[in-house]
């Protein structure tokens, strides 16, 4: 028991205010998490979910299930142990609340439980191999660095923050409206990034190569530092994915947001960078000329970036025209600069293991919570729960007579509701469904194959 | 299929004569021995000269033709009934050599799948429309109400790839998205709710999906009967030939040191200057600027390393001593000495990686913070020139080398580079990094009469 736990009961009813014997150190450590585990991870939460229905009520239900996933634990000491799986909902919180993972990844369903791979072949009839598994995304800020001017590498702000934000709006959107997927579920990374969790049944069950596919079809950024073009949209109109991005969501924020925020043409560095991705370097020339012209006189209050953008803007769509690269070069760069960028990689292979939800970050102490992505907008992730934070919450509430729902009392009860009502019940719901058509149509299936 | 000895011509009259065979079963015909091996050795002619021309990156029109022709020279017969017994006996003489590993099944199973496509796009619209029936493809044709509300979509989906929806293309198949990953990784389809909208003339994406994914679980269960009786049976009769025929058609995996022996760490500066390829180059220079390589990056050079006779311990020392600036011993032994041991065979499956062929980087997509990959490829035209310039090509074969990159030739663009360093004619042209470096040592050892 720590001190924290040990105060509470003298202090009762009373809220203190800082530096009381309630504050808790903002850390990151085993004890911190060790009650986290105890008190606030959703274990039943996530063990439902994993079981996608398949809890037994029903005959058609698959027992062996929940038993075939993959999860992966990284320990204190960077000890990394792959394999685990689980039977019960106990057996999973046990361990976890033993081990103490900092950090809990999950992997595929296996064809047969994976503590039992080795008995099993390569190749072959009886193959240890993935048999399901979400289609997953992985956003990360970092891959953005050569566009935002605010922060680099793991930092984040609220100024370049919002490049996660369209970046699930563009993605979620697609995923319901072009693939019909309407099981997705948001969540920040813990520090820096989104994942995004498809898990429809038809999202679980698709290959390696339809993924891949699904992956490409995202693919439109191409960057890296050995290429100036990194986007490339021939053809005469934009495909309906791509020009409803571009006008729903890109467009708009580009021109609003980030152009100003991050000054992206006030410059000569910065808007070298734009001018790069003019294919026709007589324009190019053309406005390097009257931005330079222009460094110090400001011609109107406006903001200069939008002035020049606007200028910009004028110069490519005007009818004069002609050449061809040149007629998606705005939309090209606007692409450039806020169009998503995916790790490929994550996203093709069923064996990929995952954070999961409800994680902490080690070296922000922040809860890896879901995002609502008909609200991104309002998400800040400078102002997600933290482990320490948490600790404190639940100091300051006092004993309880239940054990149940401690997070409720707590900055986690939103999210572990939002999780349960807008993402968990539904799928469920839609679980059920499917194990019961599936076994009524098997049971006709036999009734047809017996009455001849 | 029955193999007689003697020298009774093949008569039988029962073979289902369609223009192009799905290979579903072996036909009941009697076949000649010799004609078994030369049927085989014909047909690998074709798929041989296939595998090139994907190589060389030839267009897909360049690829049809180049099918086409290949077939002509080697398949065709004055007869029709005689051509198609041609077509299925060989087919199914190289199942037999081409079903044993992993690997010989899956270049098998592409090449024969692009034999199939580009036959299949030649054929008649009847053909095609008979082929789709008899694969089973439950896709109904959309509907006149159903096509007049989507006509914009579709019609946008068209242009977007610089084509127009003649009246003659309003035949549409509505078909779930999965099943026709390529059309949706190109984006060359407008999906809406997990459906897809496949045009007639796109109808073979579907066709080959089947094709391919039939002749895959096909493979499987061959070599299944190869291991478990045919081989024994046969092992004074077809085993020879089939064991034979696999191994004179696969050109070296390089895996095997070869005639240079090890080469140490302290001859890797100078070798790398004179020897290695375009993209070994860049991942050695990078690795030494930046005492970092990604993943793809460390594997593509690591085990071009090893192929080039570097030692396991060299390696490990090699990697440690340029990451040093980075990555503390310590931190170096934890997370990357396993992969470079792995690499080795020296862990985990313990399998002895092959260092990559040109095929395999070419087809890689490098991203963020990257260098692996084709740099013919992925580089863009001036950072292309600038590294040919200091490799110590002149001005007028950087010329040649472009004209070849911008016709997407990235292998004849290295072989070019070769020739152009080293002053001397490279008539195979370049397949694998190896090559290049053994082709290139054995160049300056024959100039210098000593290893460079």
């Amino acid at each position: 028991m720590t001190k924290e736990q040990a105060d509470n009961g003298r202090d009762d009813m009373v809220i203190d205010g800082p530096g009381q014997a309630n504050a808790v150190p903002d850390e990151f450590n085993a004890n911190y998490l060790r009650i986290y585990y105890g008190k606030l991870f959703p274990h039943a939460d996530m063990f439902k979910w994993m079981s996608y229905g398949n809890d037994g009520k029903h005959p058609g239900c698959d027992k062996s299930y929940f038993g075939r996933r993959e999860f992966s634990f990284t320990l204190e000491n960077d000890i990394y142990i792959r394999f685990q799986s689980f039977n019960s909902v106990t057996e999973l919180e046990n361990s976890i609340k033993e081990k103490c993972p900092f950090k809990i990844d999950i992997g595929p369903v296996y064809s047969v439980d994976p503590a039992k791979r080795h008995a099993y072949a390569q190749s072959g009839d009886n193959v240890f191999t993935p048999v399901e598994r979400e289609l997953v995304f992985d956003i990360d800020i970092s891959d953005y660095d050569d566009v935002r001017y605010c922060c680099t590498g793991a930092d984040v702000c609220l100024e370049c923050w919002p490049l996660m934000t369209i970046a699930i709006k563009v993605i979620d959107t697609s995923l319901r409206d072009d693939f019909g997927f309407n099981h997705i579920l948001w969540v920040y990374s813990g520090r820096r990034g989104v994942h995004c969790w498809v898990c429809d049944g038809k999202a679980r069950r698709l290959t390696n190569e339809q993924r891949a596919a699904i992956a490409d079809y995202f693919y439109v950024y191409k960057g890296n530092e050995n290429s100036h073009k990194k986007i490339s949209l021939p053809g005469l109109v934009l495909y309906p994915f791509l020009a409803r991005s571009y006008t729903e969501v890109l467009k708009g924020f580009f021109e609003a947001k980030l152009l100003p925020n991050q000054n992206l043409l006030a410059s000569e560095e910065r808007y070298e960078k734009i001018l790069e991705m003019i294919p026709d370097a007589s324009v190019a020339s053309e406005l390097r000329r009257r931005w330079q012209e222009n460094k110090r006189a400001s011609m109107s209050k406006d903001d200069i970036n939008i002035v020049r953008w606007e200028q910009l803007k004028s110069i490519l769509q005007s009818g004069k025209q002609k050449m061809q690269g040149l007629r998606r070069c705005v939309e090209e760069i606007v692409f450039s600069y806020t169009y998503p960028r995916l790790d490929m990689e994550v996203s093709k292979h069923m064996n990929h293991l995952l954070k999961a939800p409800f994680c902490v970050h080690p070296k922000t102490g922040r809860v890896c919570v879901p995002i609502d992505p008909n609200n991104c907008d309002e998400f800040d992730p400078t102002t997600v729960p933290t482990l320490s934070q948490l600790l404190e919450e639940l100091n300051r509430g006092g004993p309880r007579q239940d054990a149940e729902n401690e997070w409720d009392r707590t900055s986690l009860g939103e999210s572990v509701t939002f999780f349960r009502t807008s993402f968990l019940q539904p799928l469920l719901k839609s679980c059920k469904e499917e194990i019961e058509n599936s076994y009524n149509a098997k049971l006709q299936q036999s009734k047809n194959a017996l009455s001849w | 299929m029955e193999v007689v000895q003697s020298h009774r011509k093949s008569s039988s009259n029962n073979v289902i004569v369609s223009i192009l065979p799905l290979y579903r079963s072996a036909p009941p015909l009697e076949v000649r021995l010799e004609d078994f091996e030369f049927f085989a050795i014909d047909r690998l002619r074709v798929l041989k000269g296939i595998s090139d021309g994907l190589c060389r990156g030839k267009k897909p029109e360049e690829m049809e033709k180049l099918v086409l022709d290949l077939w002509k020279a080697n398949m065709r017969h004055p007869q029709a009934v005689e051509e198609v017994n041609k077509d299925i006996i060989s087919h199914f003489v190289l199942r037999l050599v081409y079903c044993r590993t992993e690997e010989l099944r899956k270049w098998f199973l592409s090449m024969e799948t692009t034999l199939f496509r580009h036959r299949f796009r030649r054929g008649s619209s009847e053909a095609q429309r008979a082929l789709m029936s008899e694969f089973k493809l439950p896709y109904k044709a959309v509907s006149n109400a159903e096509f007049e509300s989507l006509k914009d979509k579709l019609g946008q989906v068209a242009r977007s790839m610089g084509q127009t929806l003649a009246a003659a293309d309003a035949i549409f198949y509505k078909v779930p998205f999965e099943e026709v990953p390529d059309l949706v990784a190109g984006r060359r389809v407008f999906i809406h709710k997990g459906h897809a909208y496949v045009a007639i003339n796109q109808v073979v994406s579907l066709v080959v999906t089947q094709f391919r994914s039939y002749l895959s679980k096909a493979l499987i269960l061959t070599n299944r009967k190869w291991t478990s009786t045919i081989r024994e049976q046969e092992k004074d009769r077809l085993t020879p030939i089939v064991e034979a025929l696999c191994t004179s058609y696969l050109g070296p995996d390089y895996s095997q040191q070869q005639e240079f022996g090890e080469i140490s760490i302290k001859d890797i500066d100078q070798v790398a200057k004179t020897s290695f390829p375009l993209c070994m180059r860049h991942l050695f220079e990078k690795v030494k600027e930046d005492h970092h390589l990604k993943h793809g990056g460390r594997m593509q050079l690591g085990l071009f390393l090893k192929g080039v006779g570097l030692k396991l311990d060299d390696a490990l020392a090699f990697w440690k001593a340029e990451f040093a600036p980075k990555v503390s011993a310590e931190r170096f032994d934890k997370e990357y000495a396993y992969n470079i041991r792995h690499n080795y065979g020296r862990e985990g499956k313990r399998t002895d990686y092959t260092p990559y062929s040109c095929q395999k980087i070419i087809s890689v997509t490098p991203g963020i913070g990257d260098h692996h990959g084709c740099p013919y490829r992925h580089f863009s035209e001036e950072n292309l020139r600038a590294a040919l310039v200091r490799m110590g090509v002149s001005s007028r074969a950087v010329e040649d080398v472009m004209d070849k990159v911008h016709n997407r030739h990235y292998q004849l663009a290295c072989t070019l580079t070769f020739e152009a360093v080293h002053g001397s004619s490279c008539d195979a042209g370049i397949n694998h990094p190896n090559q290049y470096f053994i082709d290139s040592q054995r160049v300056l050892q024959s100039k210098n009469g000593s290893v460079a």
